[in-house]
């Protein structure tokens, strides 16, 4: 019970509580009506009997020094105005019966007592309630002591008895059920704000990291607190790892960019073919390492970015059409053209706006960087109901008979491009994306001829 | 045409300058955000390169505020920070591109024109010889006043040779000037593109002379 | 009377022939055996109604329920209530016309439980503890020949009766019936009632009682002697019964006095020690549902149970059923009484 309680949630364990309490008082209530109920029921019988009683002693006379009695019709009919009970009488004087049954037994009453006197008792197979009075009545020598005793069985008082408990059961059960009823409403109104906090804290996006400003009640501001509190923090560490990246690269960046710059004026003084081959190999050395170290921090962007994934509303085309845009002067350098084909209804999906942007820079500029001059790269973007697809078909030199499975774990490259700069990171990297994404990264040889053709797919049905 | 260029690091820019007084342009130098401030507000200048992290501030305030101020200048950003985070909030800021360092001077000059021919043609950069109206920036090249269209690697060859008309210029020379390092050509490539920008100016006065043992040069016809 | 006599002797010879198998410590008048067409059981019925006002009832029920054989024996309404209260007598079903005898022995613990469909259906007042069904309502009238109040108004009323009877002794004088109250139970119960209704009860017996009234035990005798001449008005008939005997007859007319006319009811108990209350249950489903045979209710002259106001411009003063009808069963009660109604009667 206690595990119970402890475990369950907040709204079961007020209805729990709030119902006991609930049938406790109907209990109470039902056994509080029912007794007093009763009490007034057995009230109204006795003070019955005793008037009964009462009008008969008033008819009591005495006739040649005997005791006697005209029975009032009213002294038992009235008797049997409110049940249907048998009634029994007995009038005595001086321990002889004057008349009724003379084996009904009377009552011990003190001696003088004149008050009605009750007691319950058994008569002929049936409990009966009996009253009995005293009355002395004079007989001209002497004052004879009388007593009359009048029994009535309590069949309608069981009667109004079971009635009375089948109606304070009735309204105990109705009070329970509408307690009850009410419980659950007050433990739906009282964890209302909780559910409501909750519901404001999940429907955010992974990043909004902003406190928690809707009102709640007292009761949970230490936990709304908390809760901001360790937001702050987190935001803080956040900003602190994206920081430290940015930084990371621009310490190591700045550099190598200053070498190179330099290294490619000396290599434009410089006569000798072959200084200008040493010069050509070192710029091309750094180009390596500052491709290598650029792709691991924006790799560790891409693991940092997809552990908390943004649901951005990314229609495909117009990714891939920025994306064009952004490498048209690089491929131009080579002369290379680049030709879209999107779908016309847009292609959307749903997923990180930046880590996508990023997958497909990756793809169309590993495109670029391996494709010949002048030739030609399609970046298509299909649309149907089921996926939707975007592809970079270039006319380079394909991926060899390399294992394509391995050419998007970390660092693989191509058997074939040992000449052109580059590290194996940018498929690794749109290869994560597209897992983050539910969605998956193909390759496979240009069916138009050479090269290759690298699809980014998304299944709808996901 | 003149540039800004917004870098701290003095020999990158001085390597830059050098670079780009070859193409013919001017590049002033701010060394923080207060002193690009200064040049900006003294001198018009075609486009602005601007690197992002300076010693006054972050690069991107003054992005800010030169697009606060409705200037046109093209900005285009050197960054040497993760593409991944800077990326988006860079363009949304008013850059108009952005390239990541270390890079390929190439690449800055090919994304500088692509920037310049965004902006329309505000600026006239067409420059005449003989009997040839020659645009670097469009790519424009006007025989007699006819268009003859350009490939983008004879566009920056014809434009070497617009820089210093009658200058005798090595295959070596070229080559640097046509290919990026990463690519491994031999200098017989270099004829083929010369000998492609002979064809586009067919029928004209001026044309691209060869120099026996020394290189080519770009002549007017008698 | 003459009926009676003989089938008295019939069934006299029935018993000396076997066939009565039970005799009766307490004075029966008559017996008859209903066989039934395919009989598995009997029924025995102890009841104060005449064999020949009843036998359309048995016979009705016992088509309906050709089980059952039924014996009918037929007793004055005290010797009933001596029958079942002192001697314990075998009988399935007692039916009485005396619903203070009744009510006594449901009250003193003689009668058992009984509840049906139809029994609950009865109105309140036709029923008490589930132990006594009443089935009839009857009025007591006045009967009379027309010959002996030729020339006179017709009283409407106890006092115009008394008036009437003051002012004619010689036409009225050995010339008014009524129930000898001693003797006759339903006669008991309907003087107790009246003295109970009307102050005129006592001056009425009295004025009676100079008449030199005749006392009857049942009605039947009273109604024939209106109808001999002999009488020329019964005082407290039972209604059926008049209603059923003056047809046919003229000079004979019912009168019932407006002031207040006394209705009883005829009721139905079960004693304990039945040996088939099932079948005494069954009956009582066909005596408390005689509404729904009006040809019974025309043959037997007996009006069913109606739960709605009786016939308007009388006062109809119906007797409850309830513990109110022990006061006059009182020893004491009775004894006073019967000493006041007999110095009345008896001048």
């Amino acid at each position: 019970m206690i595990r119970f309680l402890v475990t369950s949630s907040i709204r079961r364990r007020l209805v729990f509580q709030l119902s006991i309490m609930a049938a406790l008082l109907s209990i109470v209530f039902f056994v509080a009506v029912r007794s007093v109920a009763e009490q007034a029921a057995a009230d109204t019988q006795d003070n019955i009997l005793a008037a009964s009683a009462t009008s008969i002693a008033d008819a009591l006379y005495s006739e040649r020094g005997q005791v006697r009695v005209e029975l009032p019709y009213s002294a038992l009919s009235m008797l049997g105005t409110i049940s249907e009970d048998r009634v029994f009488y007995r009038i005595v004087a001086d321990g002889e019966t004057v008349t009724g049954y003379d084996d009904l037994a009377v009552p011990k009453a003190d001696q003088g007592q004149r008050a009605a006197l009750f007691v319950t008792e058994q008569y002929r197979g049936e409990e009966v309630r009996v009253v009995s009075i005293a009355r002395a009545v004079s007989n001209g020598v002497r004052a004879a002591d009388v007593r009359i005793v009048i029994a009535q069985t309590r069949r309608g008082l069981a009667q109004i008895s079971s009635q009375i408990t089948t109606n304070a059961m009735a309204v105990a059960i109705g009070f329970f059920l509408m307690a009850t009823a009410l419980s659950l409403l007050a433990a739906q109104s009282a964890v209302a704000p909780v559910k409501k906090l909750a519901e404001s804290v999940t429907r955010r996006g992974p990043k909004d990291l902003r406190p928690v400003i809707s009102k709640t009640p007292g009761e949970l501001v230490p936990l709304v607190d908390a809760l901001n509190n360790f937001m702050m923090r987190l935001r803080a560490s956040l900003t602190r790892s994206e920081e430290f990246i940015a930084e990371a690269a621009h310490r190591v960046r700045t550099p190598l960019a200053t070498v190179r710059t330099q290294a490619e004026v000396v290599h434009r003084q410089m006569e000798k073919p072959e200084n200008r081959k040493a010069l050509r190999e070192m710029i091309r050395a750094v180009d390596e390492s500052s491709r290598s170290a650029g792709q691991l921090l924006d790799h560790a962007m891409v693991t940092f970015r997809t552990d908390q994934l943004e649901q951005d509303e990314i229609n495909l085309a117009t990714l891939a059409d920025e994306t064009c845009d952004r490498l048209q002067p690089t491929a131009e350098l080579k002369d290379i053209e680049i030709v879209r084909t999107f779908s016309k209804e847009p292609a959307t999906i749903f997923g990180d706006r930046i880590l996508m942007q990023n997958a497909v820079r990756n793809i169309l500029d590993n495109a670029i960087k391996y494709s010949p001059a002048e030739s030609v790269i399609t970046v298509r973007v299909e649309n149907s109901s089921d996926q939707a697809v975007l592809s970079v078909i270039d006319q380079g030199r394909g991926f060899g008979d390399a294992d394509l499975g391995k050419l998007t774990s970390r660092f693989s490259r191509g058997s074939n491009v040992d000449d052109i700069v580059g590290s194996g990171l940018g498929l690794t990297i749109a290869d994560e994306v597209m897992q983050a994404h539910g969605g998956q990264l193909h390759i496979e040889p240009n069916k138009e001829g050479v090269g290759a053709c690298v699809m980014l797919i998304f299944d709808r049905s996901l | 045409m003149r540039f800004l260029l917004v870098e701290d690091n003095l020999q990158l820019a001085k390597a830059l300058k050098e670079r780009f007084a070859l193409e013919g342009h001017v590049v002033d130098h701010a060394e923080d955000l207060s002193d690009a401030m200064t040049s900006t507000s003294t001198v018009a200048y075609d486009l602005i390169l601007l690197d992002i992290m300076l010693p006054d501030g972050d690069g991107r305030s003054f992005l800010k505020t030169h697009r606060g101020k409705a200037e046109r200048t093209p900005v285009i950003v050197l960054t040497a920070r993760s593409e991944v985070s800077d990326r988006v909030g860079l363009l949304d800021l008013g850059a108009d591109d952005y390239i990541t360092k270390p890079f390929d001077f190439a690449e800055l000059e090919a994304r500088c024109r692509a920037v310049l021919r965004r902006q329309g043609g505000s600026v006239n950069n067409a420059r005449e010889f003989a009997d040839l109206v020659f645009d670097p920036t469009t790519g424009s090249l006007k025989v007699s006043g006819e268009e003859r269209g350009l490939r983008n690697r004879e566009l920056r060859l014809l434009e070497v040779f617009f820089g210093s008309p009658g200058q005798i210029f090595s295959k070596t020379y070229l080559m640097d000037r046509l290919f990026s390092f990463d690519e491994d050509v031999s200098e017989n490539a270099i004829e083929v593109y010369v000998g492609r920008l002979r064809k586009k100016l067919e029928g004209s006065q001026a044309r691209i002379e060869t120099v026996r043992g020394l290189g080519y040069r770009m002549i007017q016809q008698s | 009377m003459r009926n009676a006599n003989i089938r008295s002797l019939f069934v006299g010879i029935l018993l000396l022939l076997g066939l009565g198998s039970i005799s009766y410590a307490f004075e029966i008048e008559e017996q008859k055996r209903y066989s039934g067409a395919n009989a598995q059981q009997s029924l025995s019925i102890l009841s104060t109604a005449d064999i020949a006002v009843f036998e359309p009832i048995i016979l009705a029920f016992q088509r309906a329920n050709p089980t059952i054989n039924i014996n009918y024996v037929t007793s004055g309404s005290t010797e009933v209530m001596k029958a079942i209260y002192k001697e314990q007598a075998q009988f399935d079903l007692v039916i009485s016309s005396a619903m203070d005898l009744q009510t006594k022995l449901a009250n003193d613990g003689f009668a058992l439980d009984y509840s049906s469909e139809a029994t609950n259906a009865l109105p309140d007042w036709a029923r008490w503890r589930n132990q006594v069904f009443g089935f009839t309502q009857e009025p007591a009238v006045m009967v009379i020949s027309e010959a002996s109040f030729e020339g006179l108004e017709v009283p409407r009323t106890r006092q115009e009766l008394i008036e009437t009877l003051r002012e004619n002794p010689e036409r009225f004088s050995g010339r008014v019936g009524t129930y000898d109250v001693r003797t006759s139970g339903l006669g008991y119960l309907f003087a107790t009632q009246d003295s109970r209704n009307t102050e005129s009860f006592w001056r009425l017996t009295e004025v009676m009682g100079r008449l030199d009234a005749q006392l009857y035990c049942c009605s039947g005798g009273m109604i024939s002697d209106v109808a001999s001449g002999k009488l020329a008005l019964a005082y407290n008939v039972l209604g059926s019964y008049a209603a059923s005997q003056i047809e046919g007859r003229d000079g004979l007319r019912i009168v019932p006095l407006d002031d207040f006319v006394g209705v009883m009811m005829r009721t139905a108990i079960i004693p304990v020690g039945a040996n088939n209350p099932d079948a005494a249950g069954r009956f009582i489903d066909f005596l408390v549902r005689l509404g729904q045979h009006p040809e019974l209710s025309e043959s037997t002259g007996l009006p069913s149970i109606v739960d709605q106001p009786l016939p308007a411009g009388t006062v109809m003063r119906p007797i409850r059923l309830g513990p109110g009808l022990l006061v006059f069963l009182d020893q004491l009660r009775r004894e006073t009484f019967v000493r006041s109604w007999a110095s009345s009667i008896e001048q």
